[in-house]
C-alpha cells in the first residue's frame, strides 16, 4: 500500500560531473534462462557473471566471490506476479525494496505482486546477506534488467502473437499493446509462451528513463506490515513444527573458558527436562573458530521456559582461563601507558607533523575513547535446526547465511551441500547476525536429541555473549596556524587485536578524514591484546571514528575561532575526489569533498545554523559529517542541557547524499530517522564493560536503549546527484553522534570525550 | 497443574507449572506467537497483553496468578480501537524489524482507552516502557495521534 511519508523525502538536484555509474554493469554479459514454473507461470531465471569485486568493496565478506546472481519473477495465468526476495531481511526494508526494483521494470502494478523469501541459495541467488548498506549498490543495476528481460520476453509473445514488430509493443502496469491495432494482452496469458522464447541479453537489455518509474520513488509500506501489526508468526523465534524441542546453552561467562565440571545429573532429573549434557569445543570446535562453539552445557525441554528455568540449578565449574584477567579498566590504563610511547606501526605519516606542531600558533591536544559495545537486537538469538540423516535443515534469523553453512559443516563433519538454510525475518540484527554461533549450537543440539531443536537466548545470554564494537583510545594532537587554518595531526590509535592482527571491526583507515586534508598528518596505531569477541556494529568503524574525529575537529573550530560549519566547509577545500585508501579510483569508495560540502551547506540551511545563537541559555546546535558506506551525511542536532546534567534531545537534521535516486522513500526515511536515534541511544546510553573478563551488563537495566521520550524529530533530506544509488541501513548513523556531542559542548561548555555520555559532569 | 484462562474471547486451559509466565503459556502452550520474547524482566514491553484491558508484561506474570480476561495481539482486529492503531500503523509504515509492534500496539491500546486524545506527555508516559530497538519513535507517536483522530477521520499525519 502507498503510505504517508511524514518526513517529505525533498530532492533538489545537485548536479556533478557525473561519475560513471558501474562500468562494470555495460561490461557484464548476462544469460538468462527461462523455463516453465510449476503451475504453468513463467519462471525467469537471470544469471550475472561475478559481480566488479573491486568496485565495490573491500570487506573480506564480499571479496573473492562467484556471485552469480539468479532473480525470479514468476507469472501466474492471473496475472500475479511473484517476485522472490533474495536478501535477508532485518528491519531494513530490503523485502519491499528489491522485489520494487524487478517490478519496476518488469512494468506491473504493485498491487499485483506478491513477494517470497527467498531461501539461501547463492547458485540461484548470488550473494545474500544484509550487511555493509551494500543491497543498493550490489543489486540496483542487475535487479532493473532482470526486470527489464522479463518485460521484454512478454513483448516478444506478444509480438509473435500478433505477428508483428516488437518496437510496436508497449507495455503498461502487466499488460502488452499493440499500437497500431490497439490489441491488448495481458502478462498472465502471455506468460507461459514467454517463458519459451529466447531470454535478452541482460548487458543489452533497455531499461526505463527514471522520469518514467511509477513504482520505483513511490513509498511503499513494508510487505510484512500486516502480518506484524496483527501478531502472525514471521521471526525466527515463531518457528515451530511437529515434535520441536526446546533448548538454552549455557556458555562460560569468560569468553573461551573451559567447562570442568557440571551437574548434569540433577538437571536431568528436573521437571519437564528431556535432556543435558556437556558441549566440548575439543570436539565441537578443534579449530577454535571464535564463532564456533565453546563449552557449555546444553539443556533440552519441552518448553523454552523449563529448559531455562533448569538453568537456576545448574552448577559449573569452570577454568576461566587467562581472559578472566580483563577489565575495562585495565585497558583504559594500559591505553595510557602505550599512548606514552611511540606507535607500534603507522597507518599513514604524511609530511613533518613534528615541524608542523612546532611552527603551529595555537596546539590542542585531546584524548578521546569509546566502549565495547553489544547490538542488542530485540529478538534475542536464536535458531531452530532439524538434524537428519546427515543433513541439517535450518529456519535461521541469519544476516549471512554463507558463513553460517561453513561453519555447520565444520562443526559437523558433514558436507555444505547437506546443510539447508531457510531464512526467517528477524526482529534486528544491527551486524549480530552476521555471526552465526547460534546455528552450530542448534546444529549440535539437534543432532545429540535426535529432534528438531529452537535454541532460545536469554537477554542476559545475548548481552554476555556478543561480538561487540571495540572499544577504543584515541590520543589527538593537531596544530593550527595564524590564520586558524589546520596545519598538523597526529593521532595515536590504541586498539584491539590478537597476536599482533587488529580485531574485527577494530580498523582505521588511513583516508580516515582528514587524511589528505592536512599537510602534515600522522596515524599511528598500537594494538592491545583482546580475548573477546568482536565484530560489525551498525556503520562499524564509523560509528566510532565518526565521534572521535567530528569531535575533534569541533574543537579545533573553537580553539580557531571560525564558525564550526565554516570550519568544516575550509577543511573540505575545493570540490575534489580524494581516492579511496587502496588508491584504486572506485566512484563508490573515493571521497568526493564537493558532495560533503553541498550536504553540509544545506544542513546548516535548514537547521538555521545560523541564527542558533538566538536560542535560549543551555540550548544549543551542534553539527558534523561523516562519509560511510558510500553515503554523505551531515547532520544537526539541538539539545537542551538542564542544569541537572539530563540531556533533552530537541531535533535532529539530516542532509544526505545517496546517489540518483531514492528507490522506496517511506523505508529510506525510516532507515535514516531509526539510524540517527540509534546513534543518539547508544552516546547516552550504552556501554559493555569488562571486570574479571566477565561482561558487567546484563538487560536492559543496564544497556539502555533509547526510549520515546528521549526521541525527537529527525527532518531528512535527500540531494538527489547524478550518482549510484547506494544504502541507507547504516550511514546516517556515524555523524550523528558527534552532532550531538558537539551540541551539548555549546549548550554547557562541557566537551565530551568519552562515550557513553555521563550526564554527571554536564551539571551546572 | 491446569489452569483455564480466557484469551481473546476464548477460554483455554493449559496443563503447566504456576510459575509459567503467561507469555510462554500463549507462546509455546497456545501457539499465539505475537506477544514477543524481548528481557524476560518487564524492562521492554514486546511481551505487553492486557488483562481485563489493562496492558501488563507477560514475560514477568505467572500463569496462576492471572485474573481476568486476557486479550493479546491476536485479538485486536476485533478491538475497536485495536483496529485504528493497526490501520494506522500500517499507512504510517511504521515498522522497521517489527519486532517490538505487537507490544507497542496493546500499549497504545491501553493508551487511547484511558485518553482519547493523548498528549505528547500522555504518549511518553504510556510508551516509554516500549522499546523499539530501530527507533520507529516519530511514527509511532504519529500513528498514535492519526489512530486518536479516527474514527472522525480528520486529515491523515503529514
Amino acid at each position: 500500500m502507498m503510505v504517508d511519508t511524514m518526513i517529505t523525502a525533498k530532492a533538489s538536484v545537485r548536479s556533478r560531473a557525473a561519475s560513471s555509474p558501474s562500468a562494470a554493469a555495460h561490461s557484464r554479459r548476462a544469460f538468462l534462462k527461462a523455463s516453465l514454473a510449476a503451475g504453468g507461470g513463467l519462471l525467469l531465471q537471470a544469471t550475472l557473471p561475478p559481480l566488479a569485486r573491486g568496485a565495490m568493496t573491500a570487506s573480506p565478506e564480499a571479496a573473492g566471490e562467484t556471485a552469480a546472481l539468479n532473480a525470479f519473477i514468476r507469472i501466474a495465468p492471473d496475472g500475479i506476479v511473484t517476485i522472490m526476495s533474495k536478501n535477508p531481511e532485518i528491519g531494513q526494508g530490503i523485502k519491499t525494496m528489491l522485489p520494487m526494483v524487478i517490478a519496476e521494470e518488469l512494468d506491473v502494478a504493485w498491487e499485483n505482486v506478491r513477494i517470497e523469501q527467498a531461501p539461501f541459495d547463492a547458485a540461484k541467488y548470488g550473494r545474500q546477506y544484509a550487511g555493509g548498506s551494500r543491497a543498493t549498490p550490489d543489486n540496483y543495476d542487475p535487479l532493473r534488467r532482470v526486470g527489464a528481460a522479463g518485460r521484454q520476453m512478454l513483448i516478444a509473445a506478444a509480438a509473435q502473437t500478433w505477428n508483428v514488430a516488437p518496437a510496436e509493443c508497449s507495455t503498461q502496469a502487466g499488460m502488452v499493446h499493440h499500437r497500431d491495432s490497439g490489441r491488448s494482452l495481458s502478462y498472465g496469458a502471455l506468460a507461459a509462451s514467454a517463458a519459451g522464447l529466447p531470454v535478452p541479453d541482460l548487458a543489452r537489455v533497455p531499461l526505463k528513463d527514471p522520469k518514467d518509474f511509477k513504482i520505483i520513488g513511490r513509498s511503499i509500506g513494508g510487505v510484512d506490515n500486516a502480518k506484524i501489526v496483527t501478531g502472525k508468526p514471521l521471526f525466527g523465534i515463531d518457528v515451530t513444527m511437529p515434535g520441536m524441542l526446546h533448548a538454552v546453552f549455557q556458555k562460560c561467562p569468560v569468553f573461551a573458558g573451559k567447562l570442568l565440571s557440571a551437574n548434569i545429573d540433577a538437571i536431568k532429573a528436573l521437571p519437564g527436562i528431556h535432556d543435558a549434557f556437556v558441549v566440548r569445543a575439543s570436539e565441537a570446535n578443534p579449530s577454535g573458530d571464535w564463532q564456533g562453539l565453546h563449552d557449555g552445557v546444553a539443556i533440552v525441554a519441552k518448553s523454552w521456559w523449563a529448559a531455562n528455568r533448569a538453568r537456576e540449578q545448574l552448577k559449573v565449574t569452570w577454568d576461566e582461563g587467562s581472559n578472566a584477567a580483563q577489565s575495562s579498566e585495565g585497558f583504559a590504563q594500559r591505553a595510557t601507558e602505550l599512548a606514552r610511547g611511540a606507535p607500534a606501526s603507522y597507518l599513514r605519516r604524511d609530511g613533518d607533523v613534528t615541524a608542523g606542531l612546532k611552527s603551529a600558533a595555537r596546539v590542542v591536544q585531546a584524548d578521546y575513547s569509546y566502549p565495547f559495545l553489544a547490538h542488542i537486537s530485540l529478538e534475542p538469538q536464536n535458531c531452530t535446526a532439524h538434524f537428519q540423516d546427515g543433513e541439517v535443515v535450518f529456519w535461521a534469523p541469519t544476516q549471512f547465511p554463507e558463513p553460517g553453512v561453513k561453519l555447520v559443516a565444520a562443526t559437523l563433519g558433514i558436507p555444505e551441500s547437506n546443510v539447508t538454510v531457510n531464512m526467517t525475518r528477524m526482529g534486528g540484527g544491527f551486524g549480530r547476525r552476521l555471526r552465526n554461533d547460534f546455528m552450530a549450537e542448534a546444529a549440535w543440539i539437534s543432532r545429540k536429541v535426535g529432534a528438531p531443536v529452537k535454541v532460545v537466548w536469554t537477554r542476559e545470554d545475548d548481552i554476555q555473549h556478543d561480538f561487540y564494537r571495540p572499544a577504543g583510545f584515541h590520543f589527538l594532537t593537531a596544530g593550527l596556524d595564524g590564520a586558524g587554518k589546520l596545519i598538523a595531526l597526529r593521532d595515536h590509535f590504541i586498539t584491539f587485536g590478537q597476536g599482533g592482527k587488529v580485531a574485527d571491526s577494530a580498523v582505521m583507515d588511513a583516508n580516515e578524514f582528514p587524511a589528505a586534508a592536512v599537510p602534515n598528518l600522522e596515524y599511528g596505531q598500537s594494538i592491545m591484546e583482546l580475548g573477546l569477541p568482536t565484530g560489525p556494529l551498525r556503520a562499524p568503524r564509523s560509528n566510532a571514528l565518526g565521534f572521535v574525529f567530528q569531535s575533534f575537529v569541533d574543537e579545533l573550530a573553537y580553539a580557531a575561532g571560525i564558525d564550526p560549519l565554516d570550519f568544516r566547509l575550509a577543511l573540505l577545500g575545493d570540490p575534489r575526489v580524494i581516492v579511496n585508501s587502496s588508491g584504486r579510483p572506485d566512484p563508490l569508495r573515493d571521497f568526493d569533498t564537493g558532495r560533503m560540502r553541498n550536504v553540509l551547506r544545506r544542513v546548516g540551511e535548514i537547521s538555521r545554523w545560523s541564527e542558533r545563537h538566538a536560542l535560549p541559555a543551555r540550548t544549543a546546535k551542534g553539527i558534523a559529517f561523516y562519509f560511510s558506506h558510500y553515503g554523505y551525511f551531515a547532520e544537526v542536532a539541538q539539545v537542551t542541557v538542564p542544569p541537572s546534567g539530563e540531556i533533552k534531545l530537541d531535533h535532529v537534521w539530516v542532509v544526505a547524499d545517496v546517489g540518483s535516486q531514492i528507490i522506496n522513500p517511506s523505508g529510506a526515511v525510516n532507515q535514516v530517522q531509526g539510524a540517527a536515534l540509534d546513534g543518539i541511544g547508544a552516546a547516552i546510553g550504552q556501554a559493555i564493560t569488562l571486570e574479571r573478563g566477565r561482561v558487567v551488563q546484563s538487560n536492559f537495566d543496564s544497556v539502555r536503549p533509547l526510549r520515546i521520550d528521549q526521541a525527537a524529530p529527525v527532518d531528512v533530506e535527500f540531494l538527489i546527484t547524478d550518482n549510484p544509488p547506494t544504502g541507507l541501513g547504516e550511514p546516517a548513523l556515524p555523524p550523528v553522534v558527534p552532532a550531538l556531542c558537539n551540541a551539548i559542548f555549546a549548550a554547557t561548555g562541557k566537551r565530551i570525550r568519552t562515550l557513553p555520555i555521563d550526564a554527571d559532569v554536564l551539571k551546572a | 497443574m491446569a489452569y483455564t484462562i480466557e484469551v481473546n474471547g476464548a477460554n483455554r486451559t493449559v496443563d503447566v507449572d504456576g510459575d509459567m509466565p503467561l507469555l510462554w503459556v500463549l507462546r509455546d502452550e497456545l501457539d499465539l506467537k505475537g506477544s514477543k520474547f524481548g528481557c524476560g524482566a518487564g524492562l521492554c514491553g514486546a511481551c505487553t497483553v492486557h488483562i481485563d484491558g489493562k496492558a501488563v508484561r507477560s514475560c514477568v506474570l505467572p500463569v496462576a496468578l492471572v485474573r481476568g480476561r486476557v486479550a493479546t495481539i491476536e485479538g485486536m482486529a476485533a478491538h475497536p480501537i485495536g483496529q485504528e492503531l493497526q490501520a494506522a500503523w500500517m499507512k504510517l509504515d511504521v515498522p522497521q524489524c517489527g519486532y517490538c509492534q505487537a507490544g507497542q500496539i496493546m500499549q497504545a491500546v491501553d493508551l487511547l482507552a484511558r485518553k482519547p486524545h493523548p498528549t505528547d506527555a500522555d504518549i511518553d508516559d504510556a510508551m516509554k516502557g516500549n522499546v523499539c530497538r530501530c527507533c520507529s519513535y516519530t511514527r509511532i507517536r504519529a500513528a498514535i495521534k492519526q489512530a486518536a483522530l479516527a474514527p472522525a477521520g480528520a486529515d491523515p499525519v503529514k
